[in-house]
């Protein structure tokens, strides 16, 4: 009950925060309407570099807890990561398209960090469903989550290089506005539609935190099952070990 | 520092065992070679016969060659392990996990090694570029290059030799990982061939080296939780 009225406090903050983002807000004066785009790509950019490193903290802390619902986080943060970051990457094309004439900018370092980042964890949730025993499943995918989450800094670092080693000039990316430079209605403008865009994720990260826990239980009420289906079926011999397991 | 060379000792005695093995079989050196030979004519068929292009494009197509070729080199070094669960049987004896993951990235390296450096040749020679008048410099990225690809394909190589599609999974998850890897290789290999005009050469060489540390570091410290789930 709670959670859903958290989804609907996070339905009207969403709402309100691209009504004032779309229609109150000035536009820029340089980029005009399509800066706009700016305010739910940066939140949704956030969040996803936010739910990776959920995924990564939760890895860590199944290896050394042992305790499933960690592992049930570790997949609520690579999912909801990816669906923000494709989100993202799709607002940036949007905005790249007018702005820079492109679609895909090979010089930006954020555009080709973020496209590896979901190709990460895009593998992460592949991975994941090919092990059915949910112990081996979260260890798995723990060591799969930390290795990616490692990578990361590399990769930002070897893209950033990848451009600055060659030239210097650098394309205004949509996150310059958050300079403090920048008018303040900009800025608060990106923050209140920060903070509905994380509120929107806590509630997407609490429901897919309890489809998960779900779906472990019916695995095992589905094998608890079928054990009691063989065993019935074809008793085990009396005094035989088995019995005793 | 016994203990240390205690380690030292047991992960040269599984990389001599897997070399031996090599020796035997030759599972992985030969088919992955050829794979990769089979790579660098493909390139040639896709943007030659302008042998200018080609040769521009030469440090790029050696390490895809050279990536492509080791996903497959560490996944058949794994995949030998499968057999009448012997890697069940090494994570039973009571040494340490991280020994055990650094024979497996001490073979792999050795795999990776002798592709890299035949692949180079390969690529002088087909791509007529110049490789002996930058040879230091790019056997020096050849070789943490295949530091870097040895350390997240062991890894790997485990988490994903049990799975029944672990062709597809491998490759999937190994070659995201290694963009960096592949993106300071280029550029350090690039930068060799055309006699480091800008000055860049060292500072990508760096960057492999970070890649590898951190990799190597990561590697040991999971390879131990992978090897327990049986």
């Amino acid at each position: 009950m709670k959670t859903r009225i958290l989804g609907f406090v996070a339905l009207a903050a969403i709402a309100a925060a691209m009504v004032v983002a779309l229609f109150v807000v000035p536009a820029d004066l340089n980029q005009g309407d399509a800066q706009r785009i700016m305010y739910p790509h940066v939140a949704s950019a956030w969040l996803g570099y936010l739910s990776f490193g959920i995924t990564a903290l939760a890895g860590i802390l199944w290896l050394w807890r042992r305790d499933l619902r960690f592992d049930a986080v570790a997949l609520a943060g690579a999912e909801i990561g990816c669906v923000f970051t494709a989100f993202a990457i799709w607002g940036g094309m949007m905005w790249g398209r007018p702005i820079w004439g492109v679609f895909w900018q090979w010089e930006d370092p954020r555009l080709t960090t973020t496209a590896l980042l979901l190709a990460l964890y895009v593998g992460y949730l592949l991975f994941r469903r090919l092990t059915d025993d949910p112990e081996r499943r979260a260890t798995r995918a723990a060591i799969v989550g930390i290795i990616a989450a490692v990578d990361i800094p590399i990769v930002h670092f070897s893209v950033e290089w990848w451009r600055g080693l060659h030239q210097t000039a650098t394309i205004g990316s949509p996150d310059r506005v958050l300079n403090p430079a920048a008018p303040g209605v900009f800025v608060l403008t990106l923050l209140g539609t920060l903070a509905a865009f994380t509120i929107g994720w806590l509630y997407l990260m609490i429901r897919r935190y309890q489809l998960a826990r779900a779906e472990v239980a019916h695995e095992e009420r589905v094998r608890v099952e079928r054990i009691r289906a063989i065993r019935a079926a074809a008793p085990p011999p009396a005094g035989s070990t088995e019995a005793a397991r | 520092m016994n203990a240390l060379r205690h380690e030292a000792r047991i992960a040269l005695a599984i990389a001599a065992k897997d070399a031996r093995a090599e020796l035997r079989g030759r599972n992985a050196v030969v088919s992955t070679l050829f794979f990769a030979a089979v790579v660098l004519l493909l390139f040639g068929f896709a943007l030659g016969p302008d042998a200018a292009r080609l040769a521009a494009a030469a440090p790029g197509l050696l390490w895809l060659a050279v990536v492509f070729g080791g996903v497959l080199a560490v996944g058949r070094l794994h995949v030998l392990e499968t057999d009448d669960g012997a890697l069940e049987h090494l994570a039973r004896y009571p040494i340490p996990r991280r020994a055990i993951y650094a024979g497996k990235a001490i073979a792999g390296l050795g795999v990776m090694l002798v592709l890299g450096l035949l692949v180079l040749g390969a690529v002088g020679v087909l791509y007529a570029v110049d490789i002996a008048a930058a040879w230091p410099a790019l056997v020096a990225t050849v070789v943490l290059g295949a530091v870097g690809i040895a350390a997240v394909g062991t890894c790997y190589a485990g988490l994903t030799v049990r799975l029944r599609a672990r062709e597809v999974m491998l490759p999937l998850l190994m070659l995201p990982v290694l963009a960096p890897l592949l993106l300071g290789a280029v550029k350090a290999t690039g930068a060799a061939l055309a006699g480091d005009p800008f000055g860049e050469l060292g500072a990508w060489l760096q960057l492999l080296v970070a890649f590898d540390v951190i990799m190597v570091v990561a590697g040991a410290a999971t390879y131990g939780y992978l090897l327990e789930d049986g």
